[in-house]
C-alpha cells in the first residue's frame, strides 16, 4: 500500500483579504515502510501539507488517497501533534487507548495493547499519571504511543519534539527510530531541523516558500540506524549541507517577514 | 590589605511567602462576635436594632425545636435546589450546543443576548401569571437565573477548548457526539464550574426576592414575616440561615469541583 499526494494546492484568505497561495503543485508518494521527512523554512506550508494528508483540512485542488488498500476498509492514521496535545483528563493509559476506544475495540484488547506501547515508548509505570505529571519528553512518549496504538497504514509526526530541549530531543530522535524499526509504519515526519530530517529520513522532501512547493526529493542513501556514526559523518554533513543551501536563501527571508 | 565589608543578600521577596497561623481567622471572627456582644450587653445599641448574638442564638434555637425553622428550611430547599439543577442542567446543555454549532450559535446567541441583561426578578409577576402562585414559579424564576450565568460560560469554555485537542480526537477516530462527550465537555468543565459558582449565588439571591414577594413559608418569606412583626433577634436567625445555606452551597460545588476535575 501507498500513500499518493498528487497535484495538492492549497490557498487561502488572509486577514486582509488577499488571497494566499500557501501551496502549489505537491506530488509525491510515500511507499510502504518508508519514513519520508518534509522539511523546509517556517512558512513554507509543511504543516499544512501534513494536515491535508491528515484530513484535517481540504486541498483547493488535488488529493490525498491511499492505493492498494485491502477491501473497503478506512485507512487508519495516527498523528503525532507538535502540541502533544494529550487529554489532560485522561490518564496516559486512557490516552494511549483512546483511539482504540473509538474504534470500539474490547477492553483485553485495549489493555493489551496499551501496555505494548506504553512499554515500547519506555512509560512502563506512569499508566495512571495524568500529562501534568509528565515532564515535556515523557509527553510526547504518551503522544507517540497514542499514535503507534492503532496501529495506523500512515503514521504523521509534525515537528513532534519542537517543543523539547536540546537534549531530551536527542533521546527522543534515537528512540524514535528503535521504535520505527520494530514497526516499520510508513511515516510522513514534518521538521525545519536538517540534521533531524537527515538523521531520520529514507527521503528527504526540500519545500520552499511563496508558493510552497517542492524544491528537491533526496533519497538519504545511509543505513537506517547508526547514522551519527563516526564512518558516516562525511556523508552525513554532506546531505544537510546540500539542505542547507537549498532553504538558506528562504530562510533569511522568512526572517525578514516575521 | 584594604578593609573589606561584608554584605549578605536578603531575600527582599519574603513577604510574598508569608507564613500566617491558622487560628488567626479564627480570632478574627470571635474578636467580632465579642465586640457584637459587648455593644448589646451596654445598650449602646438597642436589641430592636441590633440584637446581641446569644439572643439571636437562644430564639434560633427556640426555632428549631419547634421546627419552625425546619418547615421554612425545607420549603426553600426544595425551590432552589429543584430551580438550580434545571437551570444548570439546561444551561450546560445548551451551552455546549451553541458552542459546537456554529448554525444554533448563529440563531440562539443573539436572543440570549438579549434575554440576559433583564433582571430576572422583573420577569415575576409575568412568571406568576403564567404559573400561578403555587411552587412552579419560584422554581422557574431561579431556574432562569441560574441558566444564564451557565449558559454563557459553558458557551466560553467550550471556545476555549484547546483546538489541537479537538483534531486528535476526529484524528483518533471520534465522532460528533464523542467529541462533544470527550472533549468539549471535560475541556470547558473548569469554566462551566465557574459559572455554576456564579449562579449559585444568583439563585440565593431570587430565592429570597421571590419568597419576599409571594410565599407562605420559606426563610426569604420567614425573614419578611418577622421584619413586619419588629422580631429581629428571628430575623436575624433566618439571616444567619441563609449565609449557613450559601456558605454550605459553595463548598458543595468546591467538593464536587475536585471530584470531577482531578486532573487539574
Amino acid at each position: 500500500m501507498k500513500i499518493v499526494i498528487e497535484n495538492v494546492e492549497k490557498r487561502f484568505t488572509d486577514s486582509k483579504k488577499n488571497e494566499v497561495l500557501a501551496l502549489e503543485d505537491i506530488n509525491f508518494t510515500i511507499n510502504e515502510q518508508e519514513f519520508v521527512v518534509l522539511v523546509g523554512p517556517s512558512g513554507c506550508g509543511k504543516s499544512t501539507l501534513l494536515n491535508i494528508v491528515g484530513g484535517l483540512l481540504s486541498p483547493s485542488k488535488g488529493q490525498v488517497y491511499f492505493e492498494g488498500t485491502e477491501e473497503d476498509k478506512e485507512p487508519t492514521l495516527g498523528i503525532v501533534f507538535q502540541e502533544i496535545a494529550l487529554f489532560p483528563w485522561r490518564s496516559v493509559f486512557e490516552n494511549v487507548t483512546f483511539g482504540l476506544e473509538e474504534r470500539g475495540a474490547s477492553k483485553a484488547e485495549r489493555a493489551e495493547k496499551g501496555k505494548h506501547y506504553i512499554d515500547m515508548v519506555g512509560l512502563t509505570g506512569f499508566e495512571n499519571a495524568y500529562p501534568k505529571q509528565l515532564s515535556g519528553g515523557m509527553k510526547q512518549r504518551a503522544g507517540i504511543a497514542r499514535a503507534l496504538a492503532v496501529e495506523p497504514d500512515l503514521l504523521l509526526m509534525d515537528e513532534p519534539f519542537s517543543a523539547l530541549d536540546a537534549q531530551t530531543r536527542t533521546i527522543m530522535q534515537e528512540e524514535l527510530l528503535t521504535i520505527w524499526n520494530r514497526t516499520k509504519l510508513s511515516t510522513l515526519y514534518v521538521t525545519h531541523n536538517i540534521q533531524e530530517a537527515v538523521y531520520l529520513a529514507d527521503r528527504v522532501i526540500v519545500l520552499s516558500r511563496h508558493p510552497g512547493h517542492i524544491k528537491k526529493i533526496i533519497p538519504i542513501d545511509l543505513p537506517k540506524i547508526g547514522r551519527d556514526q563516526d564512518q558516516y559523518r562525511a556523508q552525513f554533513e554532506k546531505y544537510a549541507d546540500e539542505i542547507w543551501q537549498l532553504i538558506r536563501h528562504d530562510a533569511e527571508e522568512a526572517l525578514k517577514e516575521a | 590589605m584594604a578593609n573589606t565589608t561584608k554584605k549578605v543578600i536578603k531575600n527582599r521577596v519574603a513577604f510574598l511567602e508569608q507564613k500566617i497561623p491558622g487560628y488567626v481567622s479564627v480570632l478574627g471572627i470571635t474578636g467580632i462576635l465579642l465586640l457584637w456582644e459587648l455593644t448589646c450587653r451596654l445598650n449602646i445599641v438597642p436589641p430592636l436594632f441590633l440584637p446581641a448574638p446569644t439572643a439571636i442564638i437562644t430564639d434560633g434555637w427556640e426555632m428549631i425545636s419547634s421546627g419552625e425553622l425546619l418547615k421554612n428550611l425545607l420549603a426553600s430547599l426544595y425551590r432552589i435546589l429543584g430551580g438550580y439543577a434545571i437551570g444548570a442542567v439546561l444551561g450546560i446543555m445548551v451551552g455546549l450546543l451553541l458552542g459546537f454549532s456554529k448554525l444554533a450559535d448563529a440563531i440562539f446567541t443573539p436572543i440570549v443576548y438579549s434575554i440576559y441583561p433583564i433582571p430576572k426578578i422583573a420577569l415575576l409577576p409575568l412568571i406568576i401569571l403564567w404559573f400561578g402562585i403555587g411552587e412552579m414559579p419560584k422554581v422557574a424564576i431561579i431556574a432562569l437565573g441560574v441558566f444564564f450565568p451557565v449558559l454563557i460560560n459553558t458557551f466560553s469554555g467550550v471556545k476555549s477548548v484547546d483546538p489541537s485537542l479537538i483534531k486528535a480526537a476526529v484524528t483518533f477516530g471520534s465522532n460528533h457526539f464523542n467529541v462533544i462527550r470527550k472533549v468539549i465537555l471535560p475541556g470547558a468543565l473548569p469554566t462551566i464550574f465557574a459559572g455554576l459558582k456564579l449562579a449559585a449565588g444568583t439563585a440565593l439571591l431570587l430565592l429570597v426576592s421571590a419568597e419576599m414577594i409571594a410565599a407562605q413559608y420559606g426563610i426569604g418569606a420567614m425573614v419578611l414575616h418577622y421584619g413586619n412583626l419588629m422580631i429581629t433577634t428571628k430575623l436575624m436567625a433566618g439571616v444567619l440561615i441563609l449565609s449557613l445555606l450559601g456558605l454550605m452551597f459553595n463548598r458543595g460545588l468546591q467538593w464536587l469541583e475536585r471530584k470531577l476535575i482531578p486532573w487539574k
